[in-house]
């Protein structure tokens, strides 16, 4: 098993001095005694596990959603989500994967069914007969927020058709969209793409395929290793080249960042080459800030927007660049979420059993939400399924910072999420 | 004073002593065994925690081998539930050279101890951690086994049986009838630790199982024994790291084994001959030497969190032997001192190891019989012990059964799982003079914390526990009802959450003298003992922790105390009189 590294995970739990700082800051564990906490899941359960026991010792472990408040406020530096998600994984190996979290891993699978009818599928997929065969056969939660397939077309099949169009220059970036992007929210891809033409560099979008981290969350580590193997395959090279890889999904970056491996133990030259060469977009967006060299000609966006920072911006350990670059369009108002989690964690809150946890832990922020008043007419998050959350807790629009920024260069409709001719012409 | 009769004295609280009170109580002898302080707390309670599979004494002493691999297969049925079946590996490493591995398998098939040479591929599967340089690796039944646990099913078989088994009760003197020539032993006199009662103890015959103390016995009836105290020193690692027990494939040496025990691994041992068997200091080279010979077995163990060091001492017995107590014999020593002496009511057994204690107390009783005379034949060898039908231990039960029975909101120990019932139930089931008594019954404090957090919650428990028992005074209709209790205690299942869901419901009159706030800082003095020969790194931050929570946010400095001592509190102050030998032996 993957525990053979001094550096990584496994040894991390000698560093718990037991203070439950942790457990005092876990949203889950504030909202169901389900989850005995992130200390008591992770560093103490994790003395008592071993392969090959007459029974597994913890199933609650699953009730984690790996949102890593955890990691942040430790103070002794305790890999707390990362040892619990082996500890599904040790589960998973021992006890098998339902259909139904398979299912929810293989997300970039169904995004490219769906895509080639997607009326048909979100007919499919929406409608109250088969939410309740959903729930009921597979345990996926009939209200819980599940993404509508593009009708317009993926991200990738815009990508080639606009090909002519796009700026060929001596600066490149490289675009990691990732499933979402490719399939639900192109547009997403899209105003990714006019924010850094617009600023003078070139997009490359190499063939890529799921970042893995819908199985590694769901302890299918076996098959997460081959998709992060394939995009390591695929973009090492780029990487090495020194070309910057921007992601605009949080967790897909911190996946190839982190998270594929650390949690895999993969440390070949190739696998940290990538994990060296991936930035978050806004990470990348404020270095180029840093240096002068982002373009500042914004125009007024009159708008309250309340912005959350999704969770796996704490482990990427940047801050909130998002925020700080969204601060510099003019008249955009931003109240900051200090919510501590929106309850989905990725596809914790699709689950039957999980889906009012996700609820509970989202309150806060759905609260925080409510409470900017009724001007508010839309909110921001970089994170798609958090957004996706943040629409179904709060009823109101939500858009990711670079949709933000795209409509603040003007290149961009932050109502129909549309390019604006503007852009076209480029 | 106060006056017991009885057939058979036993003497010492320990695996061999407890072994011998379970033996002669089911060959049908009335006995009666006082310890001086708890149960297991000499030797026994300070061991690595090894099973042996004999495979360590092939080549050097195939007798002790033979005994081995003969009681591991005894233990594993009649204690099932305090032994683990890790299984054990004997692997060569670069610094093993020579033909000992080829002696080793000899030795093996000469003294029946089952070994399997497999793959280094096959054992870094098992052990990831293995150093993967090692050349040869053999697997034998080692094991791990709680010698807490153990002893304390052993005792609860032998009052079973009928034994009575009296703790924190010090011999002060023997009872000797005759002159030079025709000595007799007729029993002892001991002393109540707790209360200062003095009671006379009449006895046919008197066993001496004092182990390291030996010595202190025989020579209250002027018999000079010469048993070396040869102290080891041990560290425990923070997390298990193995999971299989891992040997040195060489001539046996100071650090050679890692021993998964409960939660923790064990690095063992060191081997110094010492003049006082109290003396536990130990010494920073001690400490270095084991995390040195640990890395030749785990590279990179010494990097590893370090929770505590400890030492016992082994007896060892050696007529006329003055050389290193490494070479001494492991074999154990069966004292006739009528035969030896010229005294006669009198026998010490000393020597051996934790794994051959019923075969000791066999032995010592057959001895016995040659002089009480025959009663029922010996039944320790097909009789289990209490709590021996929960099977073998398996690290994750405690885990296991808090989420099946979901306790998480009851722990009070939360390192090692320990339940408020469980501490209720051991301060009721098992005699309590000391906190340290239900660390070793319920493993409080016993993980990384070092009891920095639970010490506090289990005073209170404690002070609860002693406001039921004021004015609860026993009857003596009570006491009797206690005696009658006393048997059927369910102390072999202290160790199980599922085991002690409610709490005893008998009233707390035994917890009426307890002073908590006096055993809250023995407790934590007699932790900090164990941590300072390891306050580095991470271990250090614990304690910083520690320290803060019990100056500032407990204010445990200030508490109220009467001044009093418990019978403990000088033996857990922290020692700074050096050894004799400081440095490393060359």
């Amino acid at each position: 098993m993957h525990t053979t590294s001094w550096h990584s995970v496994g040894p991390s739990l000698d560093e718990c001095i037991k203070c439950n700082i942790c457990t005092s800051y876990c949203p889950v564990s504030a909202v169901t005694d389900l989850f005995p906490g992130p200390k008591y899941s992770g560093p103490q359960a994790q003395r008592f596990r071993e392969s090959g026991q007459p029974d597994t010792p913890d199933q609650a472990v699953d009730y984690c959603s790996g949102c890593r408040v955890c990691n942040e406020v430790c103070p002794t530096g305790v890999k707390i989500a990362e040892l619990n998600a082996r500890a599904r994984a040790q589960i998973a190996k021992e006890k098998g994967i339902p259909l139904r979290n398979r299912l929810l891993g293989r997300n970039e699978l169904m995004g490219r069914i769906g895509h080639y009818a997607p009326r048909l599928a979100n007919f499919g997929l929406h409608n109250a007969v088969s939410r309740f065969l959903a729930e009921k056969v597979m345990g996926i939660a009939r209200q819980a927020p599940l993404p509508y397939w593009s009708t317009d077309g993926s991200f990738g099949a815009w990508f080639k058709r606009t090909q002519k169009e796009r700026l060929h220059a001596r600066q490149k970036v490289v675009y990691f969209h990732g499933c979402a992007t490719m399939y639900y929210e192109p547009f997403i891809g899209k105003a990714a793409v006019a924010v850094l033409e617009h600023n003078g560099y070139e997009v490359i979008v190499p063939p890529q395929n799921c970042c893995g981290l819908p199985m590694l969350s769901n302890g299918e580590f076996a098959a997460a290793e081959g998709y992060h193997q394939r995009n390591v395959n695929s973009m090492a090279g780029l990487a090495r080249g020194g070309y910057p890889i921007v992601g605009t999904s949080t967790s897909c970056t911190l996946t190839l960042k982190e998270e594929a491996p650390e949690l895999l133990d993969m440390h070949s030259p190739d696998v940290t080459a990538l994990k060296m060469g991936v930035w978050d977009i806004f990470e990348w967006l404020r270095e180029l800030h840093e240096e002068g060299k982002l373009r500042t000609d914004f125009r007024p966006i009159n708008l309250k927007l309340p912005y959350h920072a999704p969770c796996q911006y704490r482990a990427h350990r940047v801050g909130k660049p998002a925020l700080e670059i969204m601060a510099l369009i003019p008249e955009l108002e931003i109240p900051e979420s200090h919510a501590r989690c929106c309850g989905i964690a990725g596809t914790y809150g699709y689950k039957t059993e999980k889906y009012q946890i996700g609820m509970d832990v989202g309150e806060e922020l759905f609260q925080f939400v409510r409470e900017q008043g009724d001007d508010v007419t839309m909110t921001a998050c970089d994170s798609e399924t958090c957004r996706w959350q943040l629409e179904h807790g709060t009823d109101l629009p939500s858009r990711h910072p670079i949709e933000v920024l795209a409509a603040a260069y003007g290149l961009y409709d932050l109502e129909t999420r549309e390019l604006t001719s503007q852009s076209n012409s480029m | 004073m106060k006056r017991i009769n009885t057939e058979i004295l036993v003497i010492g609280g320990g695996a061999t002593g407890t072994g011998i009170a379970w033996d002669a109580a089911l060959r049908g002898f009335a006995v009666a065994l006082v310890e001086r302080r708890d149960l297991t707390h000499g030797t026994t309670g300070r061991y690595h925690g090894l099973l042996h599979s004999g495979g360590r004494y092939v080549v050097k002493d195939p007798q002790s081998a033979v005994e081995c691999i003969q009681e591991n297969r005894t233990l594993r049925h009649t204690h099932a539930h305090c032994i683990e079946e890790t299984g054990g590996l004997f692997v060569v490493t670069p610094e093993d050279e020579g033909d000992f591995p080829d002696l080793f398998v000899q030795g093996c098939a000469e003294t029946g101890v089952p070994c399997n040479e497999i793959s280094v591929a096959a054992a870094l599967r098992r052990e990831p951690l293995l150093n993967p340089r090692i050349s040869r690796v053999f697997e034998v039944p080692d094991g791990s086994a709680d010698s807490f646990l153990a002893t304390h099913a052993t005792a609860q078989a032998a009052r079973q049986a009928g034994a009575r088994i009296l703790t924190y009760h010090a011999v002060t003197g023997l009872l000797v009838t005759g002159g030079d020539g025709d000595k007799r032993v007729v029993g002892a006199r001991v002393m109540d630790a707790v209360s200062g009662e003095e009671i006379h103890i009449h006895a046919a015959m008197v066993i001496n199982a004092t182990g390291a103390w030996a010595g202190r016995i025989t020579g209250m009836v002027g018999i000079p024994i010469s048993v070396i105290p040869g102290k080891g020193t041990m560290v425990a690692m923070n997390h298990r790291l193995v999971n299989t027990v891992i040997n040195r494939c060489k001539m046996p040496a100071d650090g050679d084994i890692i021993v998964p025990v409960h939660t923790v691994a064990v690095i063992g041992t060191t081997d110094e001959r010492v003049a006082d068997p109290e003396n536990l200091r130990i010494e920073p080279w001690e400490v270095q030497l084991m995390l040195d010979e640990g890395e030749k077995l785990v590279p990179g163990i010494s990097r590893a969190r370090v929770v505590r060091a400890w030492a016992g001492v082994r007896p060892l017995y050696q007529e006329d032997y003055t050389g290193d107590s490494r070479d001494a014999t492991r074999k154990f020593a069966l004292l006739d001192h009528q035969r030896g002496h010229g005294v006669a009511g009198l026998i010490t057994i000393t020597g051996g190891k934790w794994t051959t204690f019923r075969l000791m107390a066999e032995k010592t009783v057959d001895l016995a019989v040659d002089y009480l005379g025959e009663r029922q034949p010996c039944r320790t060898a097909s009789t289990q012990v209490p709590g021996a039908e929960q099977g073998h231990y398996w690290l994750g039960h405690r885990l296991h059964e808090i989420e099946e029975e979901h306790l998480q909101g009851e722990l009070i120990c939360e390192c090692e799982l320990v339940t408020r019932t469980m501490i209720e139930n051991a301060a009721k089931r098992n005699p309590t003079v000391t906190l340290d008594d239900i660390r070793r019954d319920v493993r409080l404090g016993m993980g990384p914390c070092q009891g920095g957090f639970c010490t506090y919650r289990a005073v209170g428990i404690l002070h609860e526990l002693a406001r039921q028992a004021e004015g609860a005074g026993p009857t003596e209709e009570e006491t009797k009802e206690g005696t009658e209790r006393d048997a059927a205690w369910e102390v072999a299942y202290l160790q199980s959450p599922r085991h002690n869901l409610s709490a005893d419901e008998r009233p707390a009159r035994d917890e009426a003298g307890l002073q908590p706030n006096l055993l809250l800082r023995d407790f934590l003095q007699e932790r900090w003992k164990g941590v300072t020969p390891i306050l580095w790194g991470r271990q250090l931050k614990q304690e910083r922790l520690d320290e803060l929570i019990y100056l500032n946010l407990m204010n445990a400095d200030h508490l109220p105390q009467t001044g009093e001592k418990s019978p403990l509190t000088d033996f857990y102050l922290y020692d700074a009189t050096p050894n004799e030998q400081t440095e490393a032996p060359a």
